[in-house]
């Protein structure tokens, strides 16, 4: 094979794209141990909801491995790889040898250690397989403890409370949602959640998970509450998938360790997506990045360097658009500093559920939080990536319609006339 | 590929290519006052004037080469047309997630919230030939389709 790629979610899609673009003949194959047509991870909740159907799953049409000359293998597990000699050993026996490997592996659920993980009616939530597990059984969970009040676990808990199940989310730190929104937007969240039923355990965790015969009939938390429930969705992280390299000995460190070519310590393995480690522009560091823009735009670039093209990945940074019960919210990048470096500018409507809060450094847009009112973020998002200087229109970033208009003219004209990569 | 581009200097803030441009797309194309009086939700412009007075211009979907919209949509509903170049939302597929809001640099994409929750915008009135409909309708001429190459001439 010319291309192997390891990984049928978003990263290795973006790296077969890639690589066509490019290259339109030389051999690919894909190889996933899900047994699924590349579906969009995101959408399981939706699926388990009833809100999206199964062949509304799909990532890529039907006819995508065959358009773009893919030898497809699913269902079938890379099991090692062997960088000298530019092999990998299938689950099926066979060698497969490559000229150039991208490792699109993903993440893994973060399990605690813990009493009771062998019941049944513990779940994780992060593949189709695992919402198919829920489902199977869904008429007999009438109370569910979910551990997690992060993007999965919030989701999951919207998905079953439309599925008539109670549900009491326990999460360790002091707010829902802490890794994108702060105290006063969180609180407005978990407000939503509770007023359609979810109950939150904050500052606590599960300790035990107790089980009579087989099943799961209850938790019990760090602070000694006993919870009764007959099934429990762990969604504590998702973990970088990364076994495979640290084995064949590539440098690894949370994450697979990339460059900005999103080349490996191997010249011709790639990684890209939620198992890597590539740069954020923000925090000025390696950092893994397990959101689903990443990890298509590390992957489309990878595979133009696999074809060979040397184009930079110039880094990225964390940024999530999503809703609860209707609650829409986008937010990007540092949302709570924590040193005098950074100011803050905010605006909110509490009557109506608005929150506005833009982060500065240096007269750099760094990060912000929009809830809400979510209309023309990407402007934010966009003056971050671009690093643009905004002294000069700082005072009108928190206007409601603040856009173009609000911005230098040789800036707007330049955006608007041309159409630059961002 | 052609483009529309504003030319702020002459727009008058007359907001008329919304007016077109949320008939065309409404389920009474060709009569404005059946779009806004018959439909039951009001039809949405994929297009927006922006207004800081005395500047004004309109904007709307700039059908990158290297679309953000596109490569972060979570469910591939957002494509680019390899042929013509337009940027079309399935609207079948979408879930209303927002991630093209949060990426779209020109905040050109709208929220439909109407129905079935989807990102609405420009599709070019769905060809690369013609003058789209808010190109035909500015009453001066503060809209051009045309082919500019990056930067502008
Ligand atoms: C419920 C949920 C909601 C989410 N919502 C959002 C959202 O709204 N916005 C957002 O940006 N992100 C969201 N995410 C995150 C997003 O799904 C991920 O960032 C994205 O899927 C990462 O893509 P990836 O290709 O890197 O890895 P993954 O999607 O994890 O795919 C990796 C694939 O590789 C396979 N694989 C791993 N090892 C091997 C092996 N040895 N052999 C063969 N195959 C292997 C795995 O089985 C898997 O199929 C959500 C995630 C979940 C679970």
């Amino acid at each position: 094979m010319k291309y192997l790629v390891i990984g049928n979610s978003a990263a290795g899609i973006g790296t077969i794209e890639g690589i066509r673009q490019v290259d339109p003949e030389g051999s690919i194959m894909l190889i996933s141990d899900e047994p699924y047509h590349t579906y969009s991870r995101p959408l399981i909740s939706y699926y388990l909801a009833g809100k999206v159907k199964p062949e509304k799953m799909y990532y890529r049409e039907p006819d995508f491995y065959e358009k773009l000359n893919v030898n497809l293998r699913l269902g079938v597990k890379v099991e090692e790889i062997h960088p000298d000699e530019k092999t990998v050993s299938l689950s099926t026996g066979e060698i497969v040898k490559y000229e150039t490997l991208m490792l699109a592996t993903g993440g893994k659920p973060i399990i605690p250690e813990m009493p009771g993980l062998q019941f049944k009616g513990v779940f994780s939530f992060l593949k189709w397989d695992d919402v198919k597990d829920i489902e199977a059984n869904i008429n007999k969970y009438n109370k569910i403890v979910i551990i997690g009040a992060g993007l999965i676990g919030l989701k999951a808990a919207e998905a079953m409370v439309g599925l008539e199940v109670k549900v009491t989310v326990v999460e360790l730190a002091n707010r829902v949602l802490s890794a994108i929104l702060d105290e006063e937007a969180a609180e407005i969240v978990q407000r939503t959640l509770e007023d359609k039923g979810v109950e939150f355990s904050l500052n606590n965790t599960v300790k035990e998970i107790q089980g009579s015969g087989d099943k799961v009939s209850g938790v019990l938390l760090q602070d000694n509450t006993e919870l009764e429930c007959d099934a429990v969705i762990i969604a504590i992280g998702v973990s970088p998938n990364k076994d495979l390299a640290t084995e064949a000995g590539l440098a690894v460190n949370r994450g697979i360790v990339v460059d900005d070519y999103l080349r490996t310590n191997y010249p011709d393995i790639y990684a890209a997506g939620d198992v890597s480690e590539g740069y954020d522009i923000l925090y000025k560091q390696r950092r893994v990045l397990p959101i689903l823009p990443n990890a298509y735009r590390q992957g489309y670039t990878a595979g133009h360097n696999m074809a060979g093209q040397e184009e930079r990945y110039h880094g990225g940074f964390g940024m999530n658009a999503i809703s609860f019960f209707g609650l829409p919210m986008i937010t990007a990048g540092i949302i709570k500093p924590d040193s005098s470096e950074f100011t803050e500018m905010i605006e909110r409507d509490s009557t109506k559920r608005n929150y506005r809060k833009i982060v500065l450094r240096d007269n750099k847009l760094v990060g912000f939080i929009a809830l809400n009112e979510v209309d023309r973020a990407g402007i934010l998002t966009g003056l971050m990536e671009k690093e643009i200087d905004i002294n000069t229109f700082k005072d009108k970033l928190l206007y409601k319609d603040f856009g173009y208009a609000h911005l230098p003219k040789e800036y707007r004209q330049e955006q608007l006339l041309g159409v630059i990569k961002l | 590929m052609k483009r529309v581009y504003a030319r702020e200097e002459v727009c008058a803030g007359c907001k008329l290519c919304e007016v077109y441009c949320a008939t065309a797309h409404s389920e009474y194309p060709n009569s404005i006052l059946k779009a806004f009086l018959k439909q039951e939700t009001r039809p949405i412009a994929r297009i927006l004037v922006e207004v800081d007075q005395p500047l004004s211009f309109a904007l709307q979907c700039r059908h990158c080469e290297e679309a953000n919209c596109t490569q972060a949509c979570i469910t591939g509903a957002m494509t680019k047309n390899p042929e013509t170049g337009i940027v079309t939302n399935d609207e079948s597929r979408c879930v209303g997630c927002w991630t093209c809001v949060l990426v779209c640099p020109y905040g050109a994409i709208k929220r439909d919230e109407t129905g079935h929750k989807v990102a609405s915008k420009c599709d070019l009135c769905s060809n690369n030939d013609t003058n789209p409909i808010c190109v035909e309708k500015c009453p001066n001429n503060a809209l051009i389709f045309a082919e500019i190459s990056r930067g502008g001439e």
